[in-house]
């Protein structure tokens, strides 16, 4: 139970930082915001349908895609910065002290960037769903699991990496260059669920990719929490 | 069959003492390293060259392929470079966490340069072959792109490394990310896989004419044992840079 206790003080503690100085939220907000636009730029807001996609516009079919990619460009953001407070005041050195298993301490951060990614994807997903004119009432509950299981294997490694990334000189270079080839499996299976909830699913595949998220987050996961405590060492 | 099992065995036995006795150049003397790595370099020198003969030369055209299908006397054994360099770094990767030996980080880092230069020839030369073949240079099937997916993860291990000066944090953070990178491959294979595939079945012995096979399999040992030679020179550039930085700190604290 110490353990649990210590993350969620850690928890309070990150989401305090954040509530007040709304650095990662305001940051991300606003690129999340252009990303969209550019989408729109790029891809022509009213180009006509793929012969695929009958009457949808180019945009339209290719939402599960830029949906991802949307989160994982902005959310970037915010993993960066889950231990740079520690890291500009010297806190570092208070986490390292902290008592205890250090896997509370990467519980704590986890859940933490999990709640300001959670935040973030409650703006951008009905953002784009309207810019882009996509209904997604009905296909809301499916659409929260995969999204939820996505995130949850992105925050994962994503954490781990801006932990071991923390005190270098070029981590704003190295955090993407890291933790995006780690990701790949991620974004295969989570386009491909994401696909399947907006596009129908006559196969009935979309419980195997919500298995295959699943288990690629636990791996991810495992792989994670046992090594984290050589990756704040000094 | 017997025969087959005997090719396979020894494969497996060489490889196996190949990656063993490169994880035990961290604690051997230089000198052990240096000549180890000279006479492996002799003996792939002289492997290479015979296979290369036998490949280009003796090897009967194949029906469907023609000329082309050649290349694969270089693209097969890129592979072998490529499994076994990574599977070394991922290994020393976990002695050093588990001793912190600087040595184990020479040859982690040996490992995963050397694989990745026999990774991007792999990459290149299947590019080659496939325009000719499939029409087009690159698809998206799981081997292409989980090779391209590891050829990335280990170059930005490289870069990583680059960008930290202190020599036991960049040892303990490469480390991991070379654990983490290692563990991710095969789940990258299997989650491409299960997105698209394409990619041509393995040919086995059986279905390979045997004037094919023995230059292959020269070229693939020649092909192990020129990394191996990389391999442990890399290690020894390491080491001769890992210890002049230990002494550029001892300097350091000598001098307040």
């Amino acid at each position: 139970m110490g353990d649990l206790r210590r993350a969620w003080a850690l928890v309070r503690k990150d989401l305090l930082t954040e509530r007040r100085s709304k650095a990662a939220f305001n940051a991300m907000a606003f690129f999340a915001a252009m990303v969209l636009f550019i989408f729109s730029f790029a891809l022509g807001p009213d180009a006509p349908g793929m012969s695929a996609g009958a009457g949808q516009t180019l945009l339209q079919y290719l939402w599960p895609g830029l949906l991802w990619v949307a989160i994982f460009f902005t959310g970037i953001l915010a993993l960066g910065r889950s231990f740079q407070v520690e890291q500009e005041s010297g806190g570092m050195e208070a986490l390292r002290l902290y008592p205890g298993d250090k896997k509370a301490i990467y519980a704590g951060k986890l859940a933490a960037n999990l709640i300001i990614l959670a935040a973030m994807e409650v703006i951008l997903i009905p953002v784009s769903a309207v810019l882009y004119n996509i209904d997604l009432i009905t296909k809301l509950p499916a659409l929260l699991g995969v999204v939820a299981l996505g995130t949850l294997g992105y925050a994962a490694v994503g954490t781990f990496y801006a932990a071991l990334t923390a005190n270098l000189r070029a981590r704003d270079v190295m955090l993407p260059v890291l933790l995006f080839p780690i990701m790949v499996p991620v974004v295969v299976a989570a386009v491909k669920a994401t696909t399947l909830v907006v596009r129908g699913d006559p196969m009935g595949e979309l419980w195997v990719w919500l298995r295959i998220i699943a288990l690629i987050d636990l791996v991810l996961l495992t792989v994670c929490t046992l090594t984290f405590e050589f990756a704040i060492e000094e | 069959m017997i025969g087959r099992i005997v090719v396979y065995g020894s494969a497996f036995v060489i490889a196996g003492i190949v990656v063993i006795q490169t994880i035990r150049l961290a604690k051997a003397p230089k000198e052990k390293a240096m000549r180890l790595g000279t006479i492996v370099g002799i003996v792939a020198l002289a492997l290479l060259a015979v296979g290369l003969v036998l490949g280009m030369f003796v090897a009967p055209t194949e029906r469907m392929m023609g000329d082309v299908y050649r290349i694969m006397f270089i693209h097969f054994p890129s592979w072998v470079g490529t499994a076994a360099g990574y599977l070394i770094a991922f290994i020393a990767s976990i002695m050093y966490i588990k001793t912190r030996e600087q040595g184990y980080d020479y040859v982690a880092v040996a490992g995963a340069e050397v694989g990745v230069l026999f990774n991007v020839t792999g990459l290149i030369t299947g590019a080659l072959w496939g325009r000719p073949t499939w029409g087009v240079y690159w698809t998206w099937d799981p081997r292409l792109t989980t090779t391209a997916i590891m050829a990335i993860t280990f170059a930005g291990y490289l870069v990583l490394r680059a960008f930290i000066e202190d020599p036991e944090g960049r040892a303990r953070v490469s480390s991991l990310v070379a654990i983490v990178g290692f563990v991710n491959v095969p789940i990258v294979y299997f989650s491409v896989r299960w997105w698209r595939t394409l990619h041509q079945v393995q040919s086995s012995p059986e279905t390979v004419d045997l004037a094919m096979v023995w230059p292959l399999r020269l070229m693939m040992l020649g092909f192990l044992l020129l990394f191996l030679f990389m391999l442990t020179r890399r290690y020894l550039l390491a080491r001769l840079r890992g210890e002049e930085e230990l002494d550029l700190v001892r300097m350091e604290v000598a001098g307040d």
